[in-house]
């Protein structure tokens, strides 16, 4: 009972439980206290010991109920019992030559599967399947793509090679049986094959997420396919939830520093100026400004979307945040993305100004005329794009006043490094007005690029 | 193992605290008798108004224990919760023992002597005599163990999370000069959170987390039925399956159980045969708190009610 609980215990980190072992322990005192009888209450210890939010309850639950249920409905009293089934699965054993030749005299001589299998005894299958499981260690199961593997190391362990000799001589001398026999041998590879998704379904969740999390950061954001689309959202609020966490909490200021002198003179004024309480000189730290310019048109415009999702997750850590967008021209998009989901603001200002040829020159110049002053010496100034204007007149000059005004000008190109200032790209005289020019073509790098810029303030 | 018939147990458990007007659900019975088995303090978390510190008080009146309530704020320190140095008592006590301690001391012939004799009356002045107990302190120290509310903790600081951890893993705490103090009977410590903040996990690791939702319909009638008593059926049911519809709602403040049980009293009070449209906007302010959520349900309000009624007669 206790390796079940363990598998159990396993089952749940999978699900994104997290557990301790000193909790594994509670858990495992409160089940002797409440013993297996009641399903119900064994749940609720589980929920009570192990869960320690809403989420984690949910996840948890629905993890019991998956763990808990054999794929053979018909077979209750197998619940997940292991030793229970160990011991039917030796009765079965000594009792199955007894019970198959009462049933059917023709499966004398046949192996043990082969009359487990014609004597149709659900109870005794299901047991079968689950000591071939535990004995090919189905529990280490990971990724999907270990199925087939595991299916035949169960069927292995069940006998198949027996059985499959059974049937070439059954072929010859009872075709009716033999035919009866494949039957049921599909029967039972559908049940496996159930037994084994299952099990990845439990433990190999959590894999198989880390494997594509890790995939998915690693993927040109500018190429990812639709479908992926949503994931990646997901993945770009995980980053960000990463990012606030790490940089909304005031770092513990440092107390003692260079001496405050007038502020401790004012202070002890009191006492004739004998210094009873010192004043220190605090180092004061302002939460990033940042003014954001992206670039949406054409491949860029993925990659701008994910960006702007992220920056604008970043309430906590980031005081202000200006994003303006453009192609052609440039417009401010900040309201649009706070007063909208991020699918509709997308699609909202990608009507707007998306999918025109992109004009750097024009759209600095927007920017310089109308929104120069959001610039101040504490502002961030990101700019987001592929440089490439069309040959078009660069206004390299208006990138080098935002550069004078602002704190730190920060350039994220989608494209790789060796592509800068080929063709129409003007990277080459914009990045000498640049603090920082980096790639920034996946997630990796989109969550290490805006983390800089977040430390710089700290 | 299951030889304990620990369904039995709950069952013992619930109907315990429903003697103290406490209906609990099957979960809530649980977490009770799992935190009494393996003396674990149950961590309760959900909206306001459902029964949090209900819960504490139905346990401390079931079990005929004392309960001491600490109630958490922002600020609230060791001082406050745990103990005090009696200052101006240890000061009063040092004045008039001066003298004493001349004559004490007086016979010895060098300051070592002094000092040695000193040495032999122990900690005088740092003793328990003047220690002012406050309510953690308090419940360590009942001799027939207590119920120990922590109410509120996410409003505390997250030092003060710190200062529970030894409390809630031994019993115990350590006052620096008089050393530990372990309790006397392990007390049922309950604390409660709205989840305001989220609390370490240090602190979750060492509690059963029970999550108290609203309740299910069936279940709150009869939490309606054990504390209004006087009011009909027919009502009861009614009002509690309008409730449950207004839930349904996006209301900055759902109504809780707490809601539901004035609200019945009001009902009760004014003598409604069953639910009117008239007198549900009438009292519709002891439900809803917020001039927003009113006006947000008044529009529903005849539609909740007819399908309140309608549930009634086929429910």
């Amino acid at each position: 009972m206790r390796e079940n609980l363990h598998r159990f215990f396993r089952a749940a980190r999978g699900a994104g439980v997290r557990l301790s072992p000193a909790e594994s322990i509670d858990a495992m005192r409160a089940v002797s206290k409440v013993g297996f009888t009641d399903r119900t209450i064994l749940r609720d210890t589980f929920l009570l010991t192990l869960a320690k939010t809403q989420d984690e309850k949910k996840a948890l639950g629905d993890c019991f109920d998956l763990f808990f249920d054999q794929p053979e409905p018909q077979s209750p009293p197998e619940d997940g019992k292991a030793d229970e089934q160990d011991a039917e699965g030796s009765n079965g054993a000594s009792d199955s030559p007894g019970d198959a030749s009462g049933g059917d005299e023709q499966a004398e001589g046949l192996g043990q599967l082969a009359q487990m299998l014609l004597a149709q005894d659900r109870n005794q299958i299901s047991a079968a399947i689950a000591n071939a499981a535990s004995a090919a260690s189905l529990p280490d199961i990971r990724y999907f793509t270990q199925r087939g593997i595991f299916s035949g190391r169960i069927l292995d362990q069940m006998g198949i090679q027996r059985l499959r000799d059974d049937l070439d001589n059954l072929a010859a001398t009872n075709p009716a049986l033999a035919e009866r026999l494949t039957n049921a041998l599909d029967g039972l590879r559908g049940t496996v094959r159930d037994t084994v998704s299952q099990a990845l379904m439990l433990y190999g969740r959590e894999e198989a997420e880390n494997l594509r999390n890790e995939i998915l950061r690693n993927a040109p954001l500018s190429r990812i396919e639709p479908r992926q689309v949503e994931q990646m959202r997901h993945l770009i609020r995980q980053i960000a939830r990463r990012l606030r966490e790490r940089y909304s909490k005031p770092r513990k200021r440092q107390r003692r520093g260079h001496l405050d002198v007038r502020r401790t003179i004012r202070r002890n004024a009191a006492w004739g100026g004998v210094p009873f309480l010192t004043a220190w000189k605090r180092r004061h730290r302002d939460k990033p400004k940042i003014v954001a310019l992206c670039d949406v048109s054409g491949s860029v415009a993925r990659v701008s979307d994910f960006f702007l999702l992220l920056i604008h997750s970043l309430h906590e850590v980031v005081d202000d945040v200006r994003s303006f967008a453009f192609s052609g021209h440039l417009i401010e998009v900040s309201d649009v993305l706070e007063s909208k989901s991020p699918e509709e603001a997308m699609a909202e200002i990608m009507s707007k100004v998306g999918f025109g040829s992109s004009d750097y020159g024009n759209s600095f110049d927007d920017f310089e005329r109308q929104w120069m002053n959001a610039i101040t010496p504490q502002t961030t100034v990101i700019v987001l794009g592929d440089a490439r204007s069309n040959n078009l007149d660069p206004r390299a000059d208006i990138l080098r006043r935002i550069a004078e005004r602002s704190k730190r000008l920060v350039w994220l190109n989608p494209e790789g490094r060796m592509a800068w200032g080929w063709g129409d790209s003007e990277m080459p005289r914009y990045s000498t007005f640049c603090t920082v020019v980096r790639q920034c073509a996946t997630a990796k790098q989109l969550e290490r690029a805006v983390s800089d810029i977040v430390a710089s303030y700290q | 193992m299951a030889d304990i018939r620990p369904s039995a147990s709950i069952e013992a458990v619930e109907s315990g605290l429903a003697a103290q007007g406490y209906i609990a659900s099957r979960q809530i019975a649980t977490a009770v008798y799992l935190a009494q088995q393996i003396e674990k303090p149950i961590l309760v978390e959900g909206p306001a108004g459902v029964g949090k510190t209900e819960l504490a008080k139905a346990i401390a009146a079931w079990r005929g224990m004392k309960m001491i309530r600490l109630q958490c704020y922002e600020g609230l320190d060791e001082a406050k919760a745990l103990y005090e140095w009696k200052y101006a008592k240890q000061l009063l006590y040092t004045q008039i023992l001066k003298d004493k301690l001349g004559e004490v001391l007086g016979g010895a012939p060098t300051l070592e002597a002094a000092l040695n004799q000193l040495h032999d009356f122990g900690d005088v002045f740092f003793s328990k005599e003047f220690v002012e107990p406050r309510p953690l302190l308090q419940a360590l120290e009942q001799p027939a163990g207590c119920v120990l509310l922590i109410d509120e903790i996410d409003k505390s600081d997250a030092e003060f999370e710190s200062l529970l951890l030894e409390i809630l893993s031994d019993f115990q705490v350590t006052i620096p000069e008089l050393g530990t103090v372990v309790a006397v009977a392990p007390p049922t410590v309950i604390l409660t959170s709205n989840s305001e903040r989220d609390l370490g996990d240090a602190l979750k690791r060492r509690c059963l987390h029970l999550h108290i939702g609203f309740p299910e319909q069936k279940l709150e009638e009869r939490i309606v039925e054990s504390r209004v008593p006087g009011i009909s059926q027919t009502l009861r049911r009614q009002m509690v399956s309008f409730i449950h519809e207004v839930r349904t709602l996006d209301l900055k403040k759902l109504p809780s159980v707490s809601e539901t049980i004035d609200w019945a009293r009001v009902l009760v009070l004014l003598q409604a045969p069953e639910l009117g449209h008239e007198m549900v906007k009438d009292t519709l302010n002891v439900l809803l708190k917020y001039e927003a959520d009113i006006e947000a349900t008044m529009p529903q309000v005849s539609t909740f009610i007819a399908k309140a009624s309608r549930q009634n007669v086929f429910g």
